[in-house]
């Protein structure tokens, strides 16, 4: 399963069911219950704009170890419960003297203005970076992670977003470490990220 | 003459409208607070049906500019929402919209955000109840919303 194929939903659920498949099989081999998965080019450069509207690279963003998730601010339910998940593990890492980054990347540029994700973030984590972009950029980096979304169609102002809800583990050098599902707790969330800082220092 | 007949009419009305009222009750009602440009908010709560008919929420009014019935599908790791055109409560069940499943979703919020400590007027409306009013209690997010946690 070459995971480099984007763009529709079969072929994002395609990915996912692959990255998944992997890592439940090798899961048992890895000391952080679970693993980098081989040839899979998760991630890498991207340009998108921050709470302050500055243009910002994945360079400038992910200094340390950090939670990448992409959603939108108008959905009421599914992004809160994933970001207040990732927050809780920034928290509890914290609280153990490890550093890590959290990032929520929109994928509604239309609505969601670099102040509107500005304030969402800051509704769950003083540090939580919020990241928006041009239509543009946002699809390049979604595309970069391999995250499927859409906006469905019909209604211009109270439209909804389909959207993958995975989030990731990255590394400023290494890049792709492994992604949670959303119905991994913080607490596991917490202590897989550990361990890949702990390697990884 | 005619005035018995209004006062019998308007009777019937009464005990109707209190028979079918009865059959539901709502329990629970919150919504998490929101961000100050947030543009929209979910509700949720657990509605009871005690009656021995079964009923269907068609629809919730408040003051916003849109309030829909929402469910979420996942496929594979992709969230879909749904907008429900209805949500069947059968007789003596409890239906529960929880954060991750069903939600009832106030859009339109733009400078007027869900605030902790103040409450959303809604009113339900039931096939067979008709109007049931509820008050949603807009309350802090914590894990207690966290469907998935594993203290479930």
């Amino acid at each position: 399963m070459k995971a480099v194929i984007i763009g529709s939903s079969i072929m994002a659920v395609a990915v996912g069911l692959g990255v998944y498949t992997w890592q439940t099989t090798n899961a048992a081999a890895d000391p952080c219950g679970n693993t980098t998965v081989a040839g899979a080019a998760i991630g890498g450069p991207f340009e998108l704009v921050s709470e302050t509207g500055e243009t910002v690279t994945d360079r400038n963003v992910i200094t340390k170890p950090t939670l990448v998730y992409f959603g939108y601010t108008f959905c009421p339910d599914v992004c809160p419960i994933d970001t207040m998940r990732n927050a809780i593990a920034a928290d509890i890492l914290a609280e153990q003297g490890v550093d890590i980054g959290t990032v929520f990347i929109s994928v509604d540029p239309e609505r969601d203005t670099p102040e509107v994700v500005g304030h969402f973030t800051d509704n769950f984590h003083d540090e939580m970076i919020g990241l928006t972009g041009s239509p543009e950029q946002v699809r390049a980096a979604s595309q970069a992670y391999k995250t499927y979304y859409r906006a469905v169609e019909g209604d211009p102002e109270f439209y909804l977003v389909d959207h993958s809800t995975q989030t990731y583990l990255m590394f400023p050098e290494t890049g792709f470490a492994t992604f949670f599902r959303r119905d991994t707790p913080a607490e596991q969330v917490a202590e897989i990220t550990a361990c890949f800082a702990g390697r990884a220092a | 003459m005619k005035t018995l007949y209004m006062a019998g009419l308007a009777l019937l009305g009464l005990a109707t409208t209190a028979a079918a009222e009865s059959a539901i009750s709502v329990a629970d009602a919150r919504a998490f607070e929101t961000a100050p440009t947030a543009m929209a908010g979910g509700g949720f709560l657990a509605i009871t049906n005690t009656g021995t008919s079964d009923d269907t929420l068609v629809a919730v009014l408040a003051d916003f500019p849109r309030v829909e019935l929402h469910t979420t599908e996942f496929e594979n790791d992709v969230a879909r929402m749904i907008h429900l055109d209805a949500i069947p409560i059968p007789a003596g069940e409890t239906v529960a919209l929880e954060p991750g499943g069903m939600h009832v979703m106030f859009m339109g919020l733009q400078g007027n955000p869900l605030t902790e400590g103040e409450t959303i007027n809604a009113t339900l409306v039931f096939e067979q109840a008709g109007d049931v009013p509820v008050t949603f209690e807009i309350v802090k997010r914590d894990m207690a919303g966290h469907g998935h946690s594993h203290n479930h």
